[in-house]
């Protein structure tokens, strides 16, 4: 009592007691946080998927955006990365930078990127990549680029889908190279054609071998413009390689010889016909 | 664990939902921006290449 007679302000009456705590009430408490804990994770796995295909996506197309705008500046201005000096060097050639757009009218109007030179992490972020040190387009010897399948744009999602002697345009300063897959029209894909090379295998993702001048072929020298795309398989996995091959057309490659002209030409629009 | 951080948030009810929207934004941003970036490289999703080239 006597405390509450001198102020004007009366104290709160004190709190009750806290309740006895049963053990089910503890078991209760601990049960409903593991069971938060998990719901939680869950929740997290489904935002990483979100990451995984749109978020990653929304980096790629930002990077796609400025390396196509750059690779377009050079094309203008007559700079080809990729052509080299007499001495075989290729002093323009930076990692991480633009060199070649690929179209693919199997994979839809809509299918057009710039293909970077390099396969870190960090270039394959940016887009398709170039193996460092394989030939590049148009040269006798493996183009071999690699891409993703899932996030990042993912423009090799569905490389599965390519039918033998379907077109790959790889468009540089110089020339708009048109690439066919292999494999045998009425045979299947995944056949050997006369070179020895199928128009797609399924690989272990140690097999290196695929990025040989002639793949598959260890130390021999090549003779045909090769073209080699690398990436995972199956879907969201890492325990295998899809890689699909294609060699040069030669009589349907259209050089290009104004370097102001950047539109399509219509030997190459005419490859859209008829495929989906 | 969300009952425990629901009552120690500050203020009323409505107030209490906007901290709640705020908190669960960070931590989805902290995670799509900073976490899943770095711990991403190291998971088999994002592995396309085959050993080669120079």
């Amino acid at each position: 009592m006597g405390r509450h007679t001198s102020g004007a302000v009366l104290d709160p009456p004190p709190p009750d007691p806290a309740p006895q705590r049963s053990l089910g009430d503890n078991v209760r408490t601990a049960m409903r946080g593991i069971g938060e804990t998990l719901i939680t994770l869950g929740l997290i796995v489904f935002l990483f998927i979100f990451y995984e295909v749109y978020v990653t996506s929304w980096f790629t197309d930002r990077e796609q955006t400025k390396l196509k705008h750059q690779l377009t500046q050079e094309f203008v201005a007559g700079k080809d990365p990729t052509i080299r000096l007499p001495n075989g060097s290729l002093p323009e050639l930076k990692t991480g930078q633009g060199i070649a757009n690929i179209y693919i009218p199997r994979l839809g109007k809509d299918f057009e990127w710039t293909i970077v030179e390099g396969t870190t992490a960090a270039d394959l972020d940016k887009g398709p990549g170039h193996y460092v040190g394989t030939a590049l387009p148009g040269e006798v010897g493996n183009f071999a680029i690699a891409g993703h399948r899932v996030g990042k744009g993912e423009p090799f999602l569905n490389l599965d889908h390519l039918l033998p002697g379907d077109s790959v345009i790889i468009e540089t300063e110089s020339a708009w190279y048109v690439y066919k897959v292999k494999g045998q029209q009425h045979n299947s894909i995944t056949s050997v054609d006369s070179d020895g090379i199928p128009g797609r295998e399924i690989i272990t993702p140690d097999e290196g071998r695929v990025l040989d001048p002639v793949p598959d072929h260890p130390g021999v020298t090549p003779t045909e413009q090769l073209l080699t795309m690398t990436t995972c398989h199956p879907k969201f996995t890492a325990t295998h390689r899809m890689v699909v091959y294609g060699a040069l057309d030669p009589s349907e490659t259209v050089k290009r010889t104004d370097p102001k002209d950047l539109s399509m030409p219509s030997a190459i629009a005419d490859l859209y016909k008829g495929v989906s | 664990m969300y009952g425990w951080i629901w009552r120690h948030l500050p203020g009323p009810v409505a107030l209490r939902l906007v901290e709640t929207l705020v908190l669960l934004l960070a931590v989805i941003s902290l995670l799509l921006f900073v976490v899943f970036p770095v711990i991403e490289p190291h998971l088999p999703t994002s592995q396309v290449t085959v050993p080669g080239g120079k």
